[in-house]
Order: C-alpha cells, then structure tokens, then sequence
C-alpha cells in the first residue's frame, strides 16, 4: 500500500491516527448523522465518537470502535476537534463512492493537533489523493444527561418493522407521538396530521420486539422535523433500542453493521414536546 | 357502516382507490345495503368513476341503518392508507373500514403480519349522493377486450397527450392522437394504431363513428383492469356522447365515464372529423399514406374562408335522439361549466336520492345532457 510509503517522522508528529481499508464503512455511518455542517469528533483509545446537534434539541453520536480500524494510533487520553462534516463526506466519497465489490478506497486519516487540519489520505487503484480539513475548537456538546438508571421504558425492534411504519408516516402531521405502556396499546406511534390522525400499533410478543421492558404508560410527543433526519441511519440499521427516560427525554440506538459484518452504534437523543394530555 | 376485506381483496380495494384518484381529488362513498360504492368525478366533471363492490366482495360487511348515509373525503387521504400497494400484498391480512356518522369519523384499520396494527381515522363531510346517468344498454356500439391489447396499444402514447381519437368501422378500430387545430403543423407528431375486429373478445359496431376522450382517464381504468385480470368493455355512440368503459367481476364491477368531444363545438373540428371519416374504406396496407394526406387535405381546408362539408355517407343510419334533461339539471350544468371547456357534453350532476337510483347498475332511461348549442341544431334539423 503506497500509504505505507510515508516517512517514520511523519507519523510520528500525529496525535492521532486512524486507518481504514474500505472508507465506505467510515462515510456510511457518517452520512446516517450529517443533518447538519458541523461534526464534533471525540477520538479515545475505545474509538471515535462523532456528534451532530441540532438546536440543542436533537443529538445524534456515531460511534466507530476501535477495532473497526486496521490502525488506530491515539498520543493523548482525548483528542478533539470540529469539521464540516459536509466537506468529510465529500472527500470521503472523492473517487465517486464506487459501490462495485472489490473496488473500496483505503483510507488514512491523521491530526497532528490543536489548530492544525485533519488530514485525509486515500488511496485506490493506486491512486492517492491527500486532503487537509481545516479544524475548529470543539463546541462543548450538550449532556442529555441520559442513564440507564432513570429509563423508564425500552423496547427493542427488529428495524424493518419500524423502517416501513416510519416510510408511511404523515409528514403533515407537526409531531410524533409515542406511546409505551405495560398494557395495550404496549408500543404506539401516532401521527396528527391535514387528512386525521393515524395510530401504528406493536405487538409486544411478537418476532419484531426482541425486548420489551415497560414499566408504567407513558406519552410523549417529538417534533417531526427533529426525528426526520434519523430515518437515514434507520435504514442502515438492523436493530433499534427505544428508551424514555422518567423526563420524556427519546434515545433511539441504531445497530448498523458495515460492509465486513462489523458493529457500529448511530444514536440519537431527542428532547420531547409540550406536554402531552392523555387522549 | 362496518366491513372487512381479507387476502387479496384489500390489494384490489387499494387499487381501485388508486384508480380513482387518476380521476378526481374528492372519494365518494356511499354504502348500501347492496354493498360499497367508491366514486369520483374530476373537476370539469368530465369523468367520472365508480366501484361498485359487493357485500360478497368482504369478509363482513354491515350496512348503515341510515340507509341515505354518505360522504366525501380527500382522495389523497385514502390514498396515503394504502400507500405502498406492493407491501400491501405481503404484509395486510385484514382491512376494515368503518364509518362512524355520529363522530363524522371514518376509520380504516389495517391488520398486518405480526400483529402490527394500522389505524387511520380520517375526517370526512356529507354530502349529496353523485350519480351519472349513463346507460350502457342505449349505445350502439360495443366493444370488449383483454387489458393486455389496450394497455399494449396506449402504450404508443406518450404520457403528456391529453386526448385521443378513436374511431371504428364495420371491422376494425383506429387509435389515433388528437390534434389541436390551432397546433403547429410543423410540431405535432401523429401517431396512428390500427387494430382489427379479431383482436377483440366482442365486436360489435353498427355504425361508423369517431369519438375523442381523455386518456389520462382511460390509464386509470387499464391500470385496475390490468393487475385484475378481467376484460374491459367500451360502450359508445356518437360525438359528443360520453363513452363508458366498464369492468365487471363477480363480486364487484367498474364504471368509468368519459364525456368526448361533439363535433358541433367547433366547425373545423366538424371538418377535420369529416374528412378522417374516408379513411375507413382503404385498404388496411395504405392507411398511412392516406392519412397523411387526409392531414394535408384538412389543413388545406382550414385555411379556406368558412367552413366546408363533406357530404355524409347516405348509408350511414341516422340517430335520431331525444333530449329530454330538465331545466334544473340544464341551469346546473351551465353554472358548473368552466369557461373554456372543449368537452361540452354534461351527463350528470347531484341527483336527490331516490330508491331507484340505488340500484348496484345504474340505469336510466333518461338520455344524456347536452349544450344549449345542440339542443338548437336539434331543432333545427
């Protein structure tokens, strides 16, 4: 690999690198959270965690292991920065995304830095291409302040149930109203939309709920707008955690499996609506 | 009202919906004691559709009390409850529909694999029945096919064409786009299909005639012949008569009807119709040169100061047909008309419900409404 080629003081002045040979299982999972320009990369010796908020209201994390990488080198317990996370995926994509088996664009990605860019090196058909980001200082993220402790209800769903009831959603309707109870309707979505309201209603013993754990009944109300832009990693995903905690708060956790059959995280957080009265 | 469909007869529920939405914006429904009646009339009120599905057509099927219990809603509605017809047939077991006067409600409730359950309530307003009067049994012309020969010919059209002219003779049938008068001659592409008596289950025509209708009305009733197997039969008269296409099944049959152009409504449209009228007696082999220069020859004519008329054939029979529509239905028509309408011939408008126009086969001896403008060539002749 010609990447291989680079000189040993080079690598040395990264703080933090990480190599892929297939940069299509980078920029996937990327592309299931790239609602908005700008990504907060969080890099640790677990992994990378990249974030993208919207108002403060919704959080989306992407979380790439460690091990997903064929090198992963980290100098420091932290490493953070910023990107425009729309000119990543375009670099990611630069040699035009190919989709054909046996064609894949390897990847090295280093940062050597605070103020410094993120540096991308690809590489296919012999080919390499270098391309420098530049950085921001990292927002600080907002803490949802989600635990396991306070969950007050949790399903787990094989995706394709959800993926068709989330494709016949009203989009008309200004909210998504979800519904989780020990007793029926168990797990409810609800839209209330120009032609009436419309109820998707699951079973809680049947093969598309892999958990149920409903403690009491709870209503909660989502902007539309806000859970839009997760359908995109919904449908990479195979599975997904629904979890309100005692406040309402809405944590979906995607399973997503990449092109080699490795597991990544997609998660998103999601403040409710106005209170909701009981219908 | 409380039905339930089962298996495949939501796909065809969910089809003839679709159906009608190639028509008009607005549902009907009206259910009786004699089953389920799906309708829609386009804004020009053009066309018009209609599902008839039988209490055999569901599982269950309860009828109001209120026996002159109907209502409208937005097609797009409905449409949305069914939206992905391919999943439809894998997923849905069961569809009942409800319809809850008190509450104006109507609740569509689809039980799927899993035990998934979609319900959707949607809001729906009264209204007065709609009914066309047509009569398939008065038109002289009749023609039945397999969905597969119309879908094969219409095909040949391109999706932006709005009309299209067919005419027939004693043994064969001529498809054929419409052309504006007042179309560039150097732009319109004329495309012609020939099709003969032996292609059809049912041929019968007893005098040669030229109609023009809308064709986007005509792939909304191909499409639900097609995914259901069953033949499609036409039934027209003369110019300005509307053309009814029917498909029937055992439990459920389908009314479309399309008002077509009178000949009256524009002098060169009279000419151009008259001088197509020669193409039926050449030899199939030459149809196409001829045409062309029945297209020439109709330009030439255009251009000629007033209006010229090709002689009528002496053996063609003459209809003679009485019009006898009331005034009110007439003022109605008018008012409802918009300004620069082609299609000139109104066939139907909101009748007050009566026990015999419930029947599931509308019939009606009251003949068609026409224009003021044909009312008088009437009187004069």
């Amino acid at each position: 690999m010609p990447l291989s080629t680079q000189s040993q003081s080079d690598v040395d002045q990264y703080i933090l690198i990480a190599s892929l040979d297939n940069a299509r299982n980078l920029s996937n999972i990327l592309k299931a959270i790239s609602f908005k320009d700008h990504a907060i990369f969080n890099a640790t010796q677990n992994g990378l965690k990249v974030t993208v908020e919207d108002s403060k209201c919704l959080q989306a994390n992407a979380f790439i292991q460690a091990d997903i990488f064929q090198e992963y080198i980290i100098k420091e317990d932290a490493v953070g920065f910023q990107v425009n996370l729309t000119v990543l995926l375009d670099c990611l994509t630069i040699f035009g995304g190919s989709t054909v088996p046996g064609v894949c664009t390897a990847l090295r990605m280093c940062y050597n830095g605070y103020g410094y860019p993120l540096t991308l090196f690809l590489e296919e058909g012999g080919v390499v291409t270098v391309c420098k980001i530049n950085t921001q200082e990292p927002e600080e993220p907002i803490d949802f302040d989600f635990c396991s402790t306070n969950v007050t209800n949790k399903v787990i769903l094989q995706s394709d149930s959800l993926k068709e009831a989330f494709s016949e959603l009203d989009m008309t309707s200004e909210v998504l109203q979800i519904t989780m109870s020990p007793s029926h309707p168990y797990f409810r979505l609800s839209t209330f939309g120009n032609s009436g309201n419309a109820h998707y209603d699951y079973p809680k013993d049947s093969d598309m709920m892999e958990l149920f754990q409903c403690t009491k009944i709870q209503t909660n109300r989502y902007k539309m707008s806000l859970l839009k832009p997760s359908t995109k990693a919904l449908a990479l995903s195979c599975k997904v955690s629904v979890r309100t905690d005692s406040r309402g708060f809405l944590s979906l956790q995607y399973l997503v499996r990449n092109d080699d059959g490795q597991i990544c995280f997609v998660e998103y957080y999601c403040c409710p609506d106005e209170e909701v009265e009981e219908e | 009202m409380d039905c339930v469909a089962t298996g495949a007869n939501v796909k065809v529920l969910a089809k003839a919906i679709h159906s009608l939405s190639r028509i008009g914006e607005e549902l009907y429904l009206e259910p009786v004691d004699d089953g389920l009646a799906l309708r829609s009339v386009n804004s020009s009120r053009s066309a018009f559709a209609s599902f008839q599905l039988s209490p055999l057509f569901f599982q269950r099927y309860q009828a109001p009390t209120d026996q002159s219990f109907r209502c409208k809603m937005p097609i797009k509605s409905v449409q949305a409850v069914f939206k992905s017809l391919s999943s439809l047939e894998r997923s849905v077991e069961k569809c009942r529909i409800q319809l809850n006067s008190e509450k104006s409600r109507l609740t569509i409730t689809l039980h799927c694999k899993h035990g998934l359950l979609k319900t959707h309530n949607l809001s729906f307003q009264d209204c007065e029945s709609l009914q066309a009067v047509f009569d398939k049994e008065s038109c002289t012309n009749v023609l039945q096919a397999q969905p597969r020969l119309m879908v094969d010919t219409v095909l040949h059209f391109p999706p932006s064409l709005e009309e299209v002219n067919l005419s027939v003779s004693s043994d064969r049938v001529w498809l054929r786009n419409h052309v504006e008068d007042d179309a560039d001659s150097s732009r319109a592409m004329m495309t012609e299909l020939c099709l003969s008596s032996e292609e059809f289950d049912h041929f019968a025509i007893s005098s040669q005639t030229s109609i023009t209708f809308c064709l986007k009305e005509l792939r909304g009733l191909l499409g639900f012949a097609e995914s259901s197997c069953l033949p499609i039969s036409m039934y027209f008269d003369e110019p300005g008569s509307p053309v009814i296409l029917n498909v029937t099944d055992s439990v459920l049959e389908a009314n479309f009807v399309l008002a077509t152009l009178s000949e009256d409504s524009h002098s060169k449209n009279h000419v151009n119709s008259n001088t197509k009228r020669p193409d039926a007696e050449q030899p199939p082999d030459d149809f196409m040169s001829d045409d062309m220069d029945s297209f020439l020859i109709a330009m030439e004519t255009s251009e000629l100061p007033g209006p010229s008329h090709v002689p009528t054939s002496p053996l063609q029979p003459i209809n003679n047909r009485k019009h006898s529509a009331s005034d009110d239905e007439e003022e109605e028509a008018l008012a409802e008309r918009p300004p620069n309408k082609k299609f000139c011939s109104l066939f139907f408008g909101s009748v007050l419900p009566t026990p015999s126009l419930t029947n599931q086969t509308i019939q009606s001896q009251e003949v068609l409404a026409s224009d003021s403008e044909d009312e008088n060539q009437t009187e004069t002749s």
